[in-house]
C-alpha cells in the first residue's frame, strides 16, 4: 500500500463548513505520478518506493536509461510504502491513495528570503527607535564578551542566507478530493510559493 | 489556479436580496447556543462589498453605544440566513470608509430615490 504521492501547489482559498466555521485552504495539485522505481530492503536496504511527477522539457541520457520507456519526468522523488510487493513498475498513482480526514506530512522548499538580518531571519529585537539612536535601528547588538573568550562562540546568530529550503509541515488534514481534476484540499498552509513541488506523505503504522 | 469551486461545496446564494454600499440592511445570522440555534439580528449599513466568488463578504457597520462596530459576513456562508434591506443609501463610492470618523448629521446617507416607472 502506497503511503504518498507527489504534488504541486497551487494557491490558497477559504471553505466554509457545513455549520459556517471558515478554513483555510490550500489547493495542492496532484497528477497522477508514475512509479519508476522500487527500492527493496533486500536490494536497497530500505523500503521506499520513487515516482516520476511533471513533464521535462529535455532529460539526460542516464536518466532516460533509468526511467525507460515509463515516460519522461521532471522530478524523481521517494515516497514510503507499507508492502511494496503489490506494486510493480510502471504504475499510475492517483489522490486516492488518501481519503478525506487522513492527517498527511507535506514536504516542499520554502520561499527564498534572500540574504536577511537577524531580525527577519531569528527574529531579534532591533536597537531602541528614539532616544538619540542612530543607524542601530536593525542592527544585531553584541555577539559576545571580551578578552575572556576572547572569540565569538560557534553557532552565534547573525545575518545570512534564509528560507530557500526543506521544510515538513506534519499534521495537515484533507479537506477534500477530487479524483477528476487530481486536486486535493488540505486544511492550513503549505511551504512554498504556487507551483512548489511536495511531496505528501501519510504517516506509516507502526509495525511492533 | 483552476476553478476549484466545485470542491469548496459552494452553496448558490442567488436567494439573498441584493445590497449596494449605503444601504441600510439587518443581518439575519443564525447563532449556535449549545445544541440550539437561534436568529440574531444585526442592524447597520454596508460599509463595503468585497466581491471574489468564493471569498465574496460585505461588512456592516454600525455605532452601538458610541462605539463604532463593524462585522463582516461572507456572502456563501450558510449561517447567513437573510438579509433585509431596510433603506436604500445614495452613496457616491463604493467604499464608505470616509464614514468612519464621522459622528452625527456628519455621519448621515442620503436616502435614493428610486426614479419613477
Amino acid at each position: 500500500m502506497l503511503l504518498g504521492t507527489l504534488g504541486k501547489k497551487l494557491g490558497m482559498t477559504q471553505m466554509i463548513s457545513e455549520d459556517g466555521i471558515v478554513n483555510a485552504v490550500t489547493a495542492v495539485d496532484v497528477t497522477p505520478s508514475t512509479i519508476v522505481q522500487i527500492k527493496t530492503l533486500d536490494r536497497d536496504g530500505y523500503e521506499k518506493i520513487q515516482l516520476g511527477y511533471g513533464e521535462a522539457n529535455k532529460i539526460s541520457k542516464p536518466l532516460q536509461g533509468h526511467m525507460k520507456d515509463l515516460g519522461e519526468f521532471r522530478y524523481l522523488r521517494e515516497v514510503p510504502v507499507k508492502d511494496s510487493s503489490d506494486h510493480s513498475l510502471g504504475d499510475i498513482v492517483t489522490a486516492d491513495v488518501f481519503s478525506v480526514g487522513d492527517k498527511i506530512s507535506i514536504t516542499g522548499t520554502s520561499k527564498g528570503k534572500g540574504f536577511a538580518g537577524p531580525i527577519k531571519r531569528y527574529h531579534f529585537k532591533g536597537g531602541p527607535k528614539s532616544h538619540g539612536q542612530k543607524d542601530k535601528h536593525r542592527a544585531p547588538g553584541s555577539i559576545g564578551a571580551g578578552t575572556t573568550p576572547g572569540r565569538v562562540w560557534k553557532g552565534q546568530r547573525m545575518a545570512g542566507h534564509m528560507g530557500m529550503e526543506k521544510v515538513t509541515v506534519r499534521n495537515l488534514q484533507i479537506a477534500a478530493i477530487d479524483l477528476e481534476s487530481n486536486i486535493i484540499l488540505v486544511k492550513g498552509a503549505v511551504p512554498g510559493p504556487p507551483g512548489n513541488l511536495l511531496i505528501l506523505r501519510k504517516k506509516a503504522e507502526r509495525t511492533l | 489556479m483552476p476553478d476549484i469551486s466545485h470542491l469548496l461545496k459552494m452553496k448558490d446564494r442567488t436567494d439573498l436580496e441584493e445590497v449596494n454600499p449605503g444601504d441600510t440592511v439587518r443581518i439575519h445570522w443564525q447563532v449556535v447556543e449549545g445544541n440550539r440555534t437561534r436568529t440574531q439580528v444585526y442592524q447597520g449599513f454596508v460599509l463595503r462589498i468585497k466581491k471574489g466568488g468564493a471569498n465574496a463578504s460585505l461588512t456592516v457597520r454600525r455605532v452601538f453605544q458610541d462605539i463604532g462596530v463593524e462585522r463582516t459576513f461572507l456572502f456563501s456562508n450558510p449561517r447567513l440566513e437573510r438579509i433585509e434591506v431596510v433603506r436604500r443609501g445614495s452613496v457616491r463610492r463604493a467604499k464608505l470608509y470616509y464614514l468612519r470618523g464621522r459622528t452625527g448629521r456628519a455621519a448621515r446617507i442620503k436616502e435614493k430615490v428610486s426614479p419613477r416607472k
